[in-house]
């Protein structure tokens, strides 16, 4: 029996590539070292509700038809649309994500990527201060001092403390866990602080406020501090400020807690200030936790592709940024897409309740292997293969290193580069029909 | 009896272990609950499994209550999701981050049973 090393996980930003699977007669009977999560995307191929044929809504239900009538009738909605919002791509292949990025410029529509939901504001944040990263193998093989700034690894990213940091051992830091330092920062004492050498418990909202706070101790300005900043004694401030100048290497990886609270994307841009600051005194990095598995590709991609990373707007024939304005949520909450394409995401169960509404109103098509809350909101669903499993493809993990994802097992879908394809090429032949 | 909070949203390993079996019930089970301080549970006079809900300025959702003793007072945590997602804020400030941790909140026990996936979004079509 085909026994596949080092096949890569398609499920979050760490992207582990050391997963052994067994493949019996085109079926995943054994998968070793995943996680949890890991484990539940490579058993959800036999476990899991696929779609299991594309579906068009006929009077209010969803009935099956072939793809090539699903891609017709959403081709046929993306050529009648003025404001058209592509959202998501994050959980498939870079190749998938240009074709998107394609059709995208094709239609004039909007493409965002999960980000607008998750690490955006860190991307608004390199762009602003920058963001001075390492890969994951540096922090492995060099990081004594480790933070995590309002993320959760044990539960989010629950193998990246023993492949990565933490607990891993490396050429530098053969001592592993017993001689790194680990923090966590957070508004609540998660599995992942019951792990640390030190807690910092602050007052949800008040990120800015700390990492100023560091920042003036770091740079010898102690006297300015207040005897308590965002809910955390001073003493303890310096401890935590000391601790990060007398690291030989440091990392702050940082997550939702940073980007989705108060000051948003001025957390991240605070935070990279303080990145600077210690540098004057150590080595020192950021990384963000990112989720879905290639949505550091997405940005990857579209970058190199439009100049921007993630809510880029084609309406004016060229690329458009401006995330308050171009991001997917404020889009739908302004009520202005009239049809959506959501893929390789799900908009029906991360976005907040108006922006959901506004999706309620309109037609939307999906592509996605799986039904969800989505599924339940589309006009025209088109399921495709999961990438990593039945289709191979390039994804960026959280540091931006690319890794080839390997195809384990044969499919009857199509794969989300082929739908692209085919949905680009349907709308330029309903163009020319015009 | 109703208590003031103040309600995050965030991933859990189970809620990310049923990202891609959302019509499952582990998936509710999962997401559909608030977590708080079991002093914040006396304080509502609700036990472990009681229907909370939990309104903002944007909307209502019944969830299940859970206790957890990491939560400091008055902090509500709601694992990311459809339930969380129906009463956080779309408000993002201009950089297209909505505001999902962080929202007033409203927390009182109840008779009405949370919804199920597939019945939460229908209200959405309703709307």
């Amino acid at each position: 029996m085909p026994v596949i090393k080092d096949a890569v996980c398609s499920l979050c930003g760490s992207l582990c590539d050391d997963i052994t699977v067994t493949v019996e007669d085109n079926k995943i009977t054994k998968i070793e070292n995943a996680c949890i999560l890991g484990h539940s995307k490579f058993v959800g191929m036999f476990e899991h509700d696929r779609i299991e044929t594309p579906m068009i809504r006929k009077d209010g239900e969803l009935v099956s038809v072939s793809y090539e009538e699903a891609i017709e009738a959403a081709a046929k909605i993306l050529v009648s649309s003025r404001r058209t919002l592509s959202y998501g791509w994050c959980s498939t292949s870079c190749e998938a994500i240009s074709g998107a990025i394609q059709l995208a410029e094709e239609t004039g529509s909007i493409i965002d990527s999960t980000a607008n939901v998750c690490h955006g504001p860190s991307a608004l944040a390199a762009q602003e201060k920058g963001s001075p990263s390492a890969s994951l193998g540096e922090i492995k093989n060099r990081a004594d001092v480790i933070v995590f700034w309002g993320c959760n690894p044990v539960h989010a990213h629950p193998r990246h403390m023993s492949r990565y940091s933490s607990f891993s051992k490396g050429f530098f830091t053969e001592k592993g866990r017993k001689a790194r330092t680990m923090a966590v920062i957070d508004v609540r004492k998660t599995d992942t602080a019951k792990l640390a050498d030190k807690y910092v418990e602050i007052e949800q909202g008040s990120d800015l406020l700390l990492v100023t706070a560091l920042r003036s101790i770091v740079n010898g300005h102690e006297d300015v501090i207040p005897e308590t900043v965002a809910g955390v004694p001073k003493a303890e401030i310096i401890e935590l400020a000391e601790t990060l100048k007398n690291a030989k290497f440091a990392c702050i990886f940082f997550g939702m807690g940073v980007t989705q609270s108060r000051s948003k994307y001025k957390n991240g841009d605070a935070m990279s200030s303080l990145i600077s600051d210690l540098n004057q005194h150590t080595k020192a990095v950021m990384i963000g936790m990112r989720g879905h598995y290639n949505v550091t590709g997405f940005g990857q991609v579209a970058t190199w592709e439009t100049g921007f990373p993630m809510a880029i707007d084609f309406a004016k024939g060229y690329p458009y940024y401006n995330p308050g304005e171009t991001g997917a949520n404020d889009l739908l909450v302004r009520e202005e897409p009239d049809a959506a394409i959501i893929a390789a995401a799900d908009a029906g169960a991360h976005f907040p309740q108006k922006a959901v509404r506004h999706l309620a109103r309109i037609p939307v098509i999906q592509i996605d292997p799986y039904a969800n809350p989505t599924t339940e909101l589309a006009d025209v669903v088109i399921p495709s293969a999961i990438v990593g499993i039945e289709a191979e493809g390039t994804a960026y993990r959280m540091d931006a290193i690319s890794l080839h994802m390997k195809k384990l097992i044969d499919s009857k879908f199509k794969t989300d580069e082929e739908i692209v394809k085919d949905l680009t090429e349907k709308v330029r032949e309903l163009k020319r029909g015009a | 009896m109703k208590i003031k909070a103040n309600l995050i949203s965030g991933r859990t390993a189970d809620q990310g272990a049923h990202l891609e079996a959302k019509t499952h019930k582990g998936y509710f089970d999962a997401c559909a609950y608030c977590e708080l301080n079991s002093a914040d549970l006396e304080r509502l006079g609700a036990s472990e499994g009681d229907n909370l809900k939990v309104a903002t300025e944007f909307w209502e959702v019944v969830v299940f209550a859970k206790a957890n003793e990491g939560n400091p007072d008055g902090l509500a945590f709601i694992p990311m999701g459809p339930w969380a997602n129906a009463v956080l804020s779309p408000d993002t400030h201009g950089c297209g981050m909505p505001g999902f941790k962080g929202v007033p909140a409203e927390i009182e026990v109840t008779d009405e049973k949370p919804l199920d996936m597939k019945s939460l979004m229908k209200k959405y079509l309703e709307d």
